[in-house]
């Protein structure tokens, strides 16, 4: 159980080399082992790194699972993704919260626990789930709810609890070049160091591979630029914070699979003339994280990490795993390396791009953990075998992650260009009424576009594919997905810090059926301005899920709508509600009718 | 070789702006004496790209004139009516997320929110106020810190870090919760080094950071945006119209 005089502050530091680029986890490990992070030990921490507190703070006050108020012995954390409501979060929540006499966001009266939600925790296969101290916990019912209660009431150490609750299958349900083969470690570094770094860029080129963490930019043409940059280190970066709600095809990839992506990260290495490589991790993976290091010293151990990989000459190269801490912005490449610098995962300007100025502003490659998987297998096969797979366009495989309304949820392994349609039949999704396409950035589709194919040059994804049912209100969906950005917006620029807000403000009264037509359109204004003028993907993606939604699914907007011209959005009984509060009425003459 | 010399050249709403290698389209557009509306950007400081008020079509994508550097013929638009409401509607987001009460604010005629406003023809916030709950910080002998008003430019960050070398300001928190923080672990600026005569404690644009016992020697009806549009005047701490 975390005790407050546990914290061994100069340790850490230590640790971590006392460098303040390793801010951030720094301050995990300070609240791992202190349960929180309070005021005075930013005061420590700043003299103990020598920099102004005014900077831990940024950084402690930026990431959601940092906290200067102690939540207790036992913090609980509920994934809030859509799928996790499909599947009876809220009523599982409610139920929790009853059998502890627990309010949520409140610190029990005998500081024992504390209830929350979070964003997506990369277990929409297997909803709804949370994590408990940072472990996570998957499919969640009342009878698991039932031990783990019972286990906080005994408390119980985390250490202590029984294995089963946090076992998490890896649900391949469709295997591949990726997820099926037997994979060799050291047969792609061995055939890297026999072809040449040269070589093995164009086998890269020739495969042509493309990124797979959603936008598509062509790997060997990242590669081949950051080689030719100068600088006093390279780096290779692996982006592991799998945060797009729907997505955990990189959960699997890290669960059973790493070997794979590190030999990948290896091979960049080789190409690039990197010495040291990093992966961020996502911090709601914490459960992957002692197993990752094992990985590595199993590396380590036999060659294929540290000095002379392989027993070549000059081909150092070594790995170092940072956690994050509950911001899913930091999978935005450039405010994840700010993250990697001890900063507040906010955005770079670009260009510079990481490519010529990354981490510690040197030239960085940074890639998705399945595109180095891909990288891996094509250094071991040839590009010429890869580029067989897929589309022209398209080459390879996708992992795709399949969650909600269908009988099979889990990993499947496709060739690019396969149809919705199909998806949906593997799947068994017979009752499909929409997809939500690479999770709330990417595209809704509806039932009318079930012919169209997974690939960049027509439904580009990171790999989540939410199915939803005829039943489902996308209204719903698309609210809640306002909500998630707004809370993940970093709020550096204008557009997105206040529009994401004022989309799931607008959202939020529609669902109080106070909306009018003029609230769609205000939504549109707002979706044009955050296209335009926002500062990042997140910005730019934010509103997608409204205007799509308001688009394919007009009726589930349209039977919200209380006027089709104007409905004033100030709530004259709304505004009572403090005073409500003081005098502890909420009689009917405490209440004033809005009509 | 008269072409060597020559300047390079790009086109700014179709008037042609000279510019050296390096320079942003703001640094040549300011040079050159066109305005294009800013409130983050400060030509004394490092390039920010926040309040993406000066976002221009550079050959047909939307970026930030302060961060995008100028490139030999290119064709940016600024002075459009569809990007002037974009950016008017950028400002009344900075209204509503604040609590901006002109009348009552000894800023009023010098502050560049509101002179912004006016510029674009901002005639209403537009959208619904959030109304947020923010500190006022009156602990400082000779400063205030009215945070109600803070637009999170990050000017004042960059000033006491970069000019004055203090690290008295920061950002805290995330999306609309981020919130100006000074480097005291009261969280109160007299907890802090700052001075009076700090760079930082003037180029707050609005008047999130004012000076104390200074109300009114400028009667409003007589202040600088009283009488200049803010493109006459667009550089914060410089009292005399541009000609």
């Amino acid at each position: 159980m975390p005790e407050q005089d546990v914290c061994d502050l100069p340790g850490i530091v230590a640790r971590w080399h006392g460098d303040p680029a390793n801010l951030v986890q720094i301050l995990r490990d300070v609240q791992e082992s202190c349960g929180t992070i309070p005021s005075d030990t930013l005061d420590r921490l700043a003299k103990l790194l020598n920099v102004p507190r005014v900077r831990i703070e940024s950084t402690a006050s930026f990431y959601a699972f940092f906290h200067a108020e102690p939540h207790g012995a036992y913090e609980i954390l509920f994934s809030d993704n859509v799928i996790d409501r499909m599947a009876g979060k809220e009523a599982l929540k409610q139920y929790f919260c009853e059998r502890l006499w627990l309010e949520p966001r409140k610190l029990s009266e005998d500081g024992l626990v504390y209830v929350d939600d979070t964003a997506d925790i990369g277990l929409a296969d297997q909803a709804p789930a949370m994590l408990v101290n940072g472990y996570a916990i998957p499919s969640l019912d009342k009878a698991r709810l039932d031990l783990v209660a019972e286990l906080i009431r005994a408390r119980k150490p985390l250490a202590e609890w029984p294995p089963m609750l946090f076992e998490i299958p890896d649900n391949v349900r469709k295997a591949g070049s990726l997820t099926g083969e037997a994979f060799a470690p050291g047969a792609a570094l061995s055939a890297t160091i026999a072809r040449g770094a040269e070589a093995t860029l164009a086998e890269v080129d020739a495969a042509n591979l493309r990124g797979r963490g959603g936008a598509g930019f062509k790997t060997a043409v990242k590669w081949a630029s950051c080689r030719s940059a100068e600088g006093e280190a390279h780096y290779v970066v692996c982006n592991a914070d799998e945060g797009e709600p729907g997505t955990f095809k990189d959960r699997v990839l890290l669960a059973s699979h790493a070997d794979l992506v590190f030999e990948g990260m290896t091979v960049c290495a080789r190409v690039i003339g990197a010495r040291q490589g990093l992966l961020y991790l996502r911090g709601e993976y914490r459960n992957l994280h002692e197993k990752l290091k094992s990985v590595l010293a199993g590396r380590r151990e036999a060659g294929l990490l540290g000095q002379s990989i392989l027993g070549e000459q000059g081909f150092d190269f070594d790995i170092e795993i940072h956690l994050g801490a509950g911001a899913y912005i930091c999978g935005e490449e450039s405010a994840l390396i700010e993250s990697l610098e001890g900063k507040p995962g906010k955005p770079r300007n670009r260009p510079p791009f990481p490519d010529r100025c990354g981490y510690r502003n040197q030239p960085t490659v940074v890639n998705n953990v399945e595109t180095f998987a891909c990288a891996a297998k094509i250094a071991e096969k040839g590009g010429a075998w890869f580029a067989a797979m897929g589309t022209p366009q398209s080459t390879g495989t996708k992992l795709v992650s399949i969650s909600g309304d269908c009988r099979r949820p889990g990993v499947y392994e496709y060739s690019f260009g396969v149809t919705v349609r199909q998806i949906l039949i593997d799947c068994g999704a017979e009752d499909a009424h929409a997809v939500q396409v690479s999770g709330p950035s990417g595209t809704c589709i509806s039932f009318r576009e079930f012919d169209r194919r997974i690939a960049f040059e027509d439904l580009a994804t990171a790999g989540a594919f939410m199915v939803f049912s005829r039943e489902r209100d996308m209204f719903e969906v698309a609210r809640n997905f306002t909500h998630f950005f707004a809370h993940e917006s970093c709020g550096f620029c204008t557009p997105c810090r206040v529009g994401t807000s004022l989309l799931r403000n607008t959202m939020d009264k529609l669902a109080a059926g106070k909306g009018s037509a003029y609230d769609m359109n205000e939504m549109k204004r707002i979706m044009h301005i955050l296209r335009g003028m926002a500062h990042c993907g997140l910005g730019h993606t934010a509103a997608n899920p409204v205007v799509q939604t308001m688009e394919k699914f007009p009726e589930a907007y349209e039977r919200r709508l209380k006027r089709l011209d104007f409905e004033p959005a100030f709530d004259l009984d709304g505004a009572l509600a403090t005073a409500r509060l003081i005098t502890g009425r909420d009689d009917e003459w405490a209440h004033l009718a809005n009509d | 070789m008269v072409f060597l010399t020559m300047a390079k050249t790009f086109i700014l709403d179709g008037k042609t702006i000279p510019f050296e290698e390096g320079e942003t389209i703001m640094e040549a557009a300011t040079a050159a004496g066109v305005y294009i509306p800013h409130l983050c950007h400060h030509p004394e400081f490092k390039p920010h790209g926040s309040c993406k008020l000066c976002t221009v079509n550079i050959g047909g994508r939307l970026g930030a004139a302060c961060t995008n550097k100028a490139a030999e013929g290119v064709k940016v638009e600024s002075e459009t009516e569809a990007l002037n409401a974009d950016r008017r509607s950028l400002v009344q987001m900075l209204f509503v997320e604040g609590n901006h009460v002109c009348p009552s604010c000894e800023k009023s005629g010098n502050c560049q929110l509101q002179a912004v406003g006016y510029h674009l023809g901002m005639l209403t916030p537009h959208f619904s106020h959030f109304y947020p709950a923010r500190d006022v910080d009156a602990s400082h002998p000779n400063m205030l810190l009215e945070r109600n008003r803070c637009i999170l430019c990050e000017l004042c960050v960059r000033a006491s870090r970069d000019v004055d070398g203090k690290n008295v300001f920061g950002i805290g928190g995330r999306g609309i919760r981020a919130r100006l923080i000074v480097n005291a672990a009261s969280g109160r600026l007299a907890d802090t080094d700052f001075s009076v005569t700090d760079r930082a404690a003037e180029v707050c644009p609005t008047g999130a950071i004012i000076r104390k016992r200074n109300g009114f020697t400028v009667p409003i009806g007589k202040r600088l945006y009283d009488h200049h549009d803010i493109a006459e005047v667009p550089v914060a701490g410089i009292e005399s119209p541009k000609k």
